[in-house]
């Protein structure tokens, strides 16, 4: 993976210039930009992309989550925003430790993070905070276990 | 719950389960209604009924096998799902797919859009009670499933596209079917519209249902032509072309209205975008060429070369038993399928299986905006929003 701490993306330097902490790293990978965000930056990150208007970023296309199982930090949230009017696309990441996988909810930014955050919390147990409504989706009510963690086997439980 | 209060008193709505099992989920769709009389209150769409673990089996395949699984997420344009996920192993691996291959690829792929669609109006109008259009869309639909079957040997299932391009040398004389059959569609959708367009019962069904402005729909991530009936001009083709998309002329359909009609003058508007596509991919479509890129260790040999060399054969051998190992990193393609924002991520640790897949699929999240649709009006008008909404379960629950 390339990683290019100077972050020549404008977004990521006015990511930069509001607040050098909510910037953890800069990733470029076939064209992509991905922003590590630490996870108590989260809420206020998301705030700032959709609220100032030269962004803009107000359409989340897909929250995805990634099991790192046995490294730590364990689970990788993927964000991936798209600002329509800068026909831009633009990743957040937050790591999670696999002890306590828990992160601010962004439903009150992109409404649309509600059911992909319940897929997030079924198939993985990563808890959102401020969550609505946070219940199994896809899953059964009553399942036991995160089938897509690393350490659930492809055939399951029978 | 909230109370309702009638001429006989406070009472508690009547909460009325829909689905799994219905005509008119289009699939195995839950949604749970609490009705006052014929007015739904709330609506809660309750999905993971066919859930199969799509993501996870993909974990434990190589690149080349997860491609037949793509197939059954969005089962009624399988070729838009297998384009996505070759898409996003071609751009984390860095291949260059030859010219040749990337409009076959664009002209199959619209003409599943159109096959897509023509599913999609067939059920929403026999849903709505007009029986007829739902035979003429399959009678067509047929043509296309024929022309699939003859290029790729699977009506549906096709798994046509690769790594690197086409899985075969199309056959000969497909190009001709495909003229015979855009040559005849534009008379078909004509009568389509002579159906439903100006008739009074479908205008009253979907004229002012399902309203979804365009702030809302853009805060509930949706897509497709569900978005771009709302007024918001963002279609992916146009926005981040893909597979030689901007060497196409072709306009993106919106329309301002938001409602039910609006979303179905958009999709029947591209089917005949569809059409012109795929009559300037027919002229494109240089008659040799490579349908496949050649990188050996990533793309397979052909059966001559590994039938008559060495090297063919032990790569072929490498390559179907131990597979093939991209670079570590992740990527997010995303394509626009007839539903929507189909996107792919996929991240890769430098092993031959990927290390996660994860499919955005459009219904999914186009379904989260059932209850902004539906709410406050009939149940009647339920079965309109899940028609407009055009979800198919496969994508919903992966």
């Amino acid at each position: 993976m390339e990683s290019r701490e100077a972050g020549k993306n404008p977004v990521v330097q006015r990511l930069r210039d509001w607040d050098p902490q909510a910037v953890a790293e800069v990733i470029d990978f076939r064209g992509e930009t991905t922003v590590v965000v630490p996870r108590q930056h989260l809420l206020k990150v998301s705030e700032f992309l959709l609220g100032q208007p030269d962004l803009g970023f107000s359409y989340l296309s897909d929250l995805t989550p990634v099991d790192r199982f046995p490294l730590e930090p364990r689970f990788e949230l993927n964000y991936h925003l798209l600002s329509l009017h800068r026909k831009e696309r633009l990743r957040l990441r937050v790591r999670l430790p696999g002890s306590e996988p828990a992160v601010t909810s962004v439903t009150s930014v992109w409404p649309t993070a509600n059911w992909h955050e319940r897929e997030a919390f079924d198939l993985f147990g990563i808890r959102f905070e401020g969550h609505p409504d946070l219940t199994r989706i896809l899953m059964p009510d009553d399942w036991e276990g995160h089938p897509l963690r690393k350490d659930y086997p492809v055939e399951g439980y029978r | 719950m909230t109370t309702i209060e009638t001429a006989a008193g406070p009472t508690e709505p009547m909460v009325l389960n829909m689905g799994p099992q219905h005509p008119s989920t289009h699939g195995v769709l839950r949604v749970i209604l609490e009705l006052n009389g014929e007015t739904v209150l709330k609506a809660k769409p309750v999905i993971g009924y066919l859930h199969t673990g799509i993501e996870k089996s993909c974990e434990d395949k190589t690149y080349s096998q997860c491609i037949t699984l793509t197939d059954r997420i969005d089962y009624l344009a399988p070729l838009s799902n297998n384009l996505a996920f070759c898409l996003a192993a071609e751009k984390l691996i860095e291949i260059e797919v030859p010219k040749r291959a990337q409009y076959i690829r664009v002209l199959l792929t619209e003409l599943t859009r159109l096959g897509s669609h023509l599913v999609w109006l067939g059920t929403h109008a026999i849903d709505l009670g007009a029986m007829s259009v739902f035979l003429y869309c399959f009678r067509e639909r047929e043509e296309i499933l024929k022309i699939l079957e003859y290029v790729s040997g699977q009506r549906m299932m096709t798994s046509y596209f690769r790594i690197g391009g086409l899985a075969l040398e199309p056959p000969p004389g497909w190009l001709e079917r495909v003229q015979r059959l855009i040559d005849l569609m534009p008379g078909h959708i004509d009568q389509y519209e002579e159906l439903l367009t100006e008739n009074r019962i479908w205008i009253a069904r979907t004229k002012g249902v399902g309203y979804l402005s365009a702030k809302d729909a853009i805060a509930m991530g949706v897509s497709g032509p569900l978005l771009r009936a709302s007024g918001v001009p963002y279609d992916i083709r146009k926005v981040f072309p893909y597979s030689s998309y901007d060497e196409f002329d072709f306009e993106m359909k919106t329309a301002t209205e938001c409602d039910s009609y609006a979303r179905y003058k958009v999709r029947v508007a591209e089917m005949r975008e569809s059409l012109k596509i795929i009559r300037q991919a027919l002229n494109k479509i240089p008659s040799e060429g490579p349908f496949r890129a050649e990188m050996p260790g990533i793309v397979p040999p052909s059966r001559e070369e590994m039938k008559t060399s060495i090297e063919g054969l032990i790569y072929h051998f490498k390559m179907f038993t131990e597979g093939f190992a991209p670079p570590p990193g992740e990527v997010y393609q995303a394509i626009e399928s007839p539903r929507g924002e189909l996107g792919v991520f996929m991240a890769s640790d430098g092993s031959p299986k990927p290390y996660r897949v994860k499919f955005r699929a459009p219904s999914f999240v186009n379904l989260q905006a059932l209850p902004l649709l539906c709410e406050g009006r009939l149940i009647a008008d339920t079965v309109t929003c899940i028609g407009t909404t055009d979800i198919v379960l496969g994508e919903v629950d992966r």
